[in-house]
């Protein structure tokens, strides 16, 4: 299935503090992979490793006419991967914050049970 | 207030949701085990109820479960077995999805297995829930069933949401 594939590559890509710097970077514009590796206080190949996983996940993109090549943010992968995890994070939040009420209401009739024993 | 939901993968084949209660672990244990306290929360999206809820708690002991629609009075369910039944620890059961005749394209076969533990630290409860699905698809797949917006809207959604973006 092409669709989870797709998920399962950006999931790996964001499982890494690095690389989700380097997304929150890119939310706020373009950057050389120069501009990018400063930051990091890493080697210009090491980045380029972090970018290529990026790419390959389609969280990012490459301006290959521009000189200095700037990776872009491709902010749609992005929103499909929270929106999955969204989807679960709705379901289940609902269900909880009745069991929520429910427990509450539980312990507070604990004390005063009707069926005493 | 407890801690907020939190989701995370462990694997390809697994989700995880954690969750804080502010009660003690017999309590929320209980919300899992019986029936009458299970369809006062068990419900998913606004809109739907659980008419079907049989439980024989005990390992290797069945279950059954439906929800139905107010709206078109369309229904689903899970059903299967406990594996596990370590009071007020452990829970772990199968899960096979029923379709009903709400319909949808879940693979059939192997079962889901369900696994939730509960710890109690100084009267909250933590809650952890691991699902592990037979492949990758079904676990993708799962997230558009049933407790969504009804299946056929989850899917529909879902299907919209990976369309729109060509690769």
């Amino acid at each position: 299935m092409e669709n989870s594939a797709r998920l399962d590559r950006t999931f790996a890509a964001l499982a890494d503090p690095t690389r989700r710097a380097i997304l929150a970077r890119l939310a706020t514009g373009e950057a050389s992979v120069q501009e990018l590796a400063e930051p990091f206080e890493m080697s210009q190949p090491a980045i380029s490793k972090h970018l290529k996983v990026l790419e390959r996940a389609g969280l990012i993109s490459v301006d290959v006419d521009a000189q200095r090549r700037p990776r872009r943010l491709e902010p749609k992968r992005l929103e499909e991967a929270v929106n999955w995890i969204e989807r679960y994070t709705e379901i289940w939040e609902r269900n909880y914050r009745r069991l929520d009420s429910l427990l509450e209401e539980l312990q507070a009739g604990a004390p005063k049970s009707k069926r005493k024993k | 207030m407890p801690k907020p939901l939190e989701v995370t993968q462990p694997s390809d084949r697994e989700v995880r949701v954690v969750r804080s209660f502010n009660a003690p672990r017999q309590l929320v244990w209980d919300a899992h085990t019986k029936p009458e306290l299970i369809v006062t929360w068990m419900l998913g999206p606004p809109g739907w109820t659980m008419p079907v809820c049989e439980m024989d708690v005990r390992a290797g002991g069945a279950y059954r479960w439906r929800w139905k629609s107010q709206e078109d009075g369309k229904e689903f369910g899970f059903f299967g077995k406990f594996l596990e039944v370590d009071s007020p620890n452990r829970l772990v059961h199968e899960e096979n999805f029923d379709p009903g005749d709400v319909g949808g394209a879940m693979p059939a076969g192997e079962p889901a297995i369900i696994t939730a533990e509960f710890k109690e630290v100084r009267g909250v409860t933590t809650l952890t829930t691991t699902m592990l699905f037979p492949s990758k698809e079904a676990r993708d797949g799962a997230v558009g069933t049933g407790m969504t917006d009804g299946m056929e809207m989850g899917y529909a959604r879902l299907d919209a949401l990976f369309a729109e973006k060509p690769s």
